[in-house]
């Protein structure tokens, strides 16, 4: 029911909402669970696993059972925000997804700060309030709509609290973020914040975590039934929102704090069940002449009641109520200290584990640092604050903290379940698991608390613990009869679930990942360019015709690259333009083939190896002038390439002159390809001598084309056709482009044609027919491993490994049946190999076409001692069929290298 | 996220890095000269302590320098 007055919450702003489709009021201010409190409704749905009537049991993100579906799935009522229309479908343990896209519009931030302090309670604020004041910059999250934290639950200190936030507010180095989690605290002082649509991410000089303290529940029997609730919930819901859960109260308790619950709530407290021998004399006192009676050393060995507690059983006497408080002890909230790699240690004064060693520059303070009186955790957080700030070079003076009565805590005695029926006993109320459990489990062997979470699934809910990991840790030993508290379970973030949305922000969609597009871009897709991603690039794979399929449309580019003419765009390739006198002398160690005395104006390619010796990227490199060469990379390894080279440039080489820039982006590229290339050239370069005696295989020239743009035409050829390479400046690629086509001649061709031409020439992709257990030698390229020079990976060809005749080799393969297409990645057995499993496999299809040239299929493959395999057949096993093929050599089409000048 | 120090560029958060491994492993001045064995040690064994561990780092998205920090394997901090 509502309390007539009191709370902090606004009636004159009543707000409609329903539960299950019933409707109530509430206030603003309430959050959805005290509303419903307000409204008599304690019970929720159903536990998940057994069906048991549940009802609210904590007033925030530790609530294990008030689980609703909204708009969102799986939201707690306990710390949902009451507004006008809302509508709650309790949820039994699980949400439904709605199966449409999240809309809302999602953002990050990125900010640094001086001092982070998470954490709005009584040390927090102070923290802020002492960091805040010395100028430096601080930023104050606190999961709640409103700062406060314990002192919100306590009414206490309220007017130093409205002056400390009006004070905040007017710093303007200090930022207040309510409503905002900090959820995950990573290396660095790397601190995630989730406010309801932003994500910030903080980079802090120093954090002050005041994250507060968790109460325990008790574990006895039936103690899940609807009306047990934590005795500081029981006092928020009264003091914070006016909200009574119920009108005749017991309260059971093992320390100190559960007194002033009974105490704000004197008139319908029956009876304390303390299980402490002696509590403190004055608390009895206090406790007496409220009229309230105190059980010492006394236990709640049973709740009674179906639907919600009608009393409780003490030892031989019932005592009636319809509401039960508990308060099993405190936790401090370690969860993100814990997350930023400090240590815990187990302390028996205050039956928990609290913090010990810190790696990260920070402070922990208050309840966090087991610190559970309102002075101490004023002091500590005043301290910890202007500390923070002194160390990143700002200074202040201390604040005056306000009056607050001398307490003193008392020990806790903690309980950890009682005698009776264990499996009545829960100690995870979300997992619906007990005591009886966690004996299965310790009776299993099981011994670490890691170990039993996994088995009993305790601590795996919404929650990941909040409540019942405790209640675990006790009952292990417990059980186990060992000295105290073993350890906890390792926290992980997010300390409270983060939507996806949240963490995906705007990077959704289009703008998920960047995405690289040729100059050439809108011309591919004005002419109906099919792509594909090659690394962030879009490149077109295909260029099909009105009607054709890709299979059509590849083999009529193909038919044109090998009959007339065919144009490419290549700019996706990497470049990397090497200067310096040493250029040569480097490129010469880190390719195996040799370059320092390439002419200038020529063009060789180059494969480069891991020290490891195995295939790492290739490409052409040409000499541009006596110091400098232009190296092209694969498209997807051009950032690697870079990379490597810095690396043995600047920590093996330092003594050599030589420097790298990217130049992928300034160079468009057009590869021009087929019998009819000089044609296409004649007319886009006239001036130009292209004829093969002129214009040899693999030299390159510094040209203007018919309209004056200065461009590199090199002879390479990556399909074994006579082709020509023009390189212009990359604001010209477009129109280059066009020129190029205009010429009536070309066809458009895409990836997926420049693979199947250069695998008719047995020309790897490293990367595909490659995978970083591949040597040069394996691919039958030992022609391009220089005998005379050292480079990086040479050794490596002589280990034992490098020569072993069961090593992989690129081979081809002939399909028996011509039209049977070899899926690439199939698996390769001999035709004797019994189908039963482990099939000791022989190798792998890595590349796989149908041919225009040859009028049939082929495939490459990486075939165990392949070589000696040339002319024998061998077997793909797939799910339906199996598909012989025949091991030839890895190339299918002119072998003899004649076409190359057309 | 680390926060790396960069000797250019200063602090800068982790994801503009390309990690290097272990700093220190030279490459061999006469690779041929090295039995099989030495040339397996210098290319597969690396130390795995738990604790520092001096490793490379490339600001691969930055000003592409490469350089040497120690790191603490256990906790992550950083020591210059």
């Amino acid at each position: 029911m509502r309390l007539p007055e009191g709370g902090r919450i606004d009636r004159t702003k009543p707000l409609r909402f329903t539960v299950d489709g019933i409707e109530y009021t509430g206030c603003a201010g309430d959050t959805l669970a005290s509303a419903m409190i307000a409204n008599g409704l304690l019970e929720v749905a159903p536990s998940a696993y057994l069906g048991r009537p549940r009802g609210i049991f904590a007033a925030g993100v530790d609530e294990p059972n008030a689980l609703v579906q909204l708009d969102d799935p799986m939201q707690l009522a306990t710390t949902t925000e009451l507004v006008d229309g809302l509508e709650a479908t309790l949820l039994s343990g699980k949400g439904k997804l709605t199966g449409e896209a999240d809309e809302a519009r999602y953002d990050k931030r990125n900010v640094h700060c001086d001092v982070l302090v998470v954490g709005g309670g009584p040390a927090g604020v102070a923290a802020a309030l002492a960091a805040g004041r010395t100028g430096a910059r601080v930023i104050l999250a606190d999961e709640q709509r409103e700062l406060g934290g314990g002192l919100l639950t306590e009414n206490r200190l309220l007017d130093w609290l409205a002056d400390a936030v009006e004070e905040l507010d007017a710093l303007p180095e200090t930022r207040i973020l309510t409503g905002t989690t900090a959820f995950g605290y990573y290396d660095q002082n790397f601190v995630a914040l989730a406010e309801k649509h932003r994500l910030w991410h903080v980079r802090a000089k120093r954090v002050v975590l005041a994250t507060g303290a968790h109460e325990r529940p008790l574990v006895f029997v039936d103690n899940d039934l609807p009306g047990i609730m934590l005795s500081s919930a029981v006092r928020q819901y009264v003091n914070r929102y006016a909200a009574l859960p119920g009108e005749n109260i017991v309260v059971a308790t093992t320390n100190d704090a559960a007194y002033g619950t009974a105490f704000d709530l004197a008139t319908r407290i029956s009876t304390i069940v303390d299980s402490r021998p002696e509590p403190p004399a004055g608390l009895v006192q206090q406790a007496r002449e409220l009229g309230i009676e105190v059980l010492a050393g006394a236990q709640v060995q049973q709740a009674l009641g179906t639907r919600r507690i009608g009393g409780v059983r003490v030892g031989d006497r019932t005592i009636a109520c319809d509401l039960l408080a508990v308060s099993g002890g405190w936790n401090p909230a370690v969860h993100l200290f814990s997350q930023s790699q400090g240590r815990t240690r187990y302390d028996e004064r205050v039956a928990a584990f609290v913090p010990d060693t810190s790696v990260q520059a920070q402070h922990i303070v208050g309840a966090a640092n087991a610190v559970y009186d309102l002075a101490g955790c004023l002091r500590e957080g005043f301290d910890a604050g202007l500390d923070a700030a002194r160390l990143t070079g700002f200074d202040g003076a201390q604040p005056q903290a306000p009056y607050t009565a001398t307490e003193t805590v008392a020990p806790p005695a903690p309980v950890w379940f009682v005698d009776g029926p264990e499996d009545r006993q829960f100690v995870d109320l979300q997992r619906d698991a007990t005591v009886a459990d966690v004996r299965r489990a310790t009776g299993a062997g099981m011994r670490s608390v890691e170990h039993v979470k996994r088995y009993t699934t305790i601590g795996t809910a919404h929650d990941q613990g909040k409540t019942s990991g405790f209640a675990a840790i006790g009952v292990i030993a417990q059980l186990l009869g060992a000295d105290g508290p073993q350890g906890t379970t390792t926290y992980r973030p997010p300390y409270t679930p983060v939507s996806f949305a949240l963490l995906a922000g705007r990077d959704r969609g289009e703008l998920h990942d960047p995405v690289r597009m040729t100059p050439m871009h809108e011309w591919h897709v004005r002419n109906g360019a099919v792509f594909e991603n090659v690394g962030q690039w879009k490149r077109p794979w295909y260029y099909p015709l009105p009607g054709e399929d890709m299979k059509t449309a590849v083999l009529r580019e193909c038919r044109a690259a090998r009959t007339s003419v065919a144009v490419m765009d290549a700019s996706t390739l990497g470049k990397i333009d090497i200067q310096g006198p040493d250029a040569g002398e480097f490129l010469n160690r880190m390719y195996t083939n040799a370059f320092a005395k390439l002419k200038v104006g020529h063009c060789r390619y180059g494969l480069l190896c891991k020290a490891d010796g195995m295939v790492f990227d290739d490409g052409v490199v040409m000499r541009v002038a006596e110091n400098r060469f232009l190296a092209t990379t694969t498209t997807g390894n051009a950032a690697a390439v870079l990379d490597w080279f810095e690396e043995w440039a600047q920590t093996e080489w330092p003594d050599l002159k030589v420097w790298f820039t990217s130049v992928t982006e300034q160079w468009a590229t057009i590869a021009v390809v087929g019998p009819q290339a000089r044609t296409v050239l004649s007319i886009v370069a006239p001036d130009v001598d292209c004829s093969a005696e002129s214009f040899e295989f693999m030299t390159f020239r510094d040209v203007a084309l018919a309209d004056g743009t200065p461009a590199r035409i090199a002879r390479v050829s990556f399909s074994g056709e006579l082709a020509f390479e023009i390189n212009v400046a990359g604001r010209h690629g477009a129109e280059v482009w066009k020129a190029v086509m205009a010429t009536g001649l070309p066809t458009p061709y895409g990836t997926e044609t420049m693979h199947v031409l250069r695998a008719e020439k047995g020309y790897v992709i490293v990367g595909q027919d490659t995978d970083g257990t591949v040597t040069p030698q394996d691919l039958g390229m030992e022609w391009i491993v220089s005998p005379r020079k050292d480079f990086v990976g040479k050794r490596s060809y002589q280990r034992p490994d490098a020569a072993r005749p069961d090593r992989k080799q690129l081979v081809g393969l002939l399909p028996v049946d011509p039209d049977d297409l070899l899926p690439e990645g199939a698996q390769l057995i001999t035709p004797d190999t019994p189908l039963t499993p482990p099939v000791p496999m022989l190798g792998h299809v890595t590349s796989s076409y149908h041919s225009a040239a040859l009028e049939r299929t082929f495939a490459l493959a990486l075939v165990k001692g392949g070589r000696q395999l040339i002319g024998r057949t061998v077997l793909a096993p797939l799910r339906d069929r199996t598909i012989a093929a025949t091991v030839t050599e890895p190339i299918f089409y002119d072998p003899e290298g004649t076409r190359r000048d057309g | 996220m680390l926060l790396i120090p960069c000797p250019w560029c200063g602090d800068r958060d982790e994801t503009e890095f390309h990690y290097g491994g272990q700093a220190g492993v030279s490459y061999p001045a006469r690779p041929a000269d090295l039995s099989d064995e030495d040339w397996g040690e210098y290319l597969f064994v690396r130390d795995n302590p738990k604790g520092p561990l001096a490793e490379r780092w490339s600001h691969s998205a930055g000003c592409r320098r490469w350089f040497s920090i120690t790191r603490n394997t256990a906790t992550n901090e950083i020591v210059r």
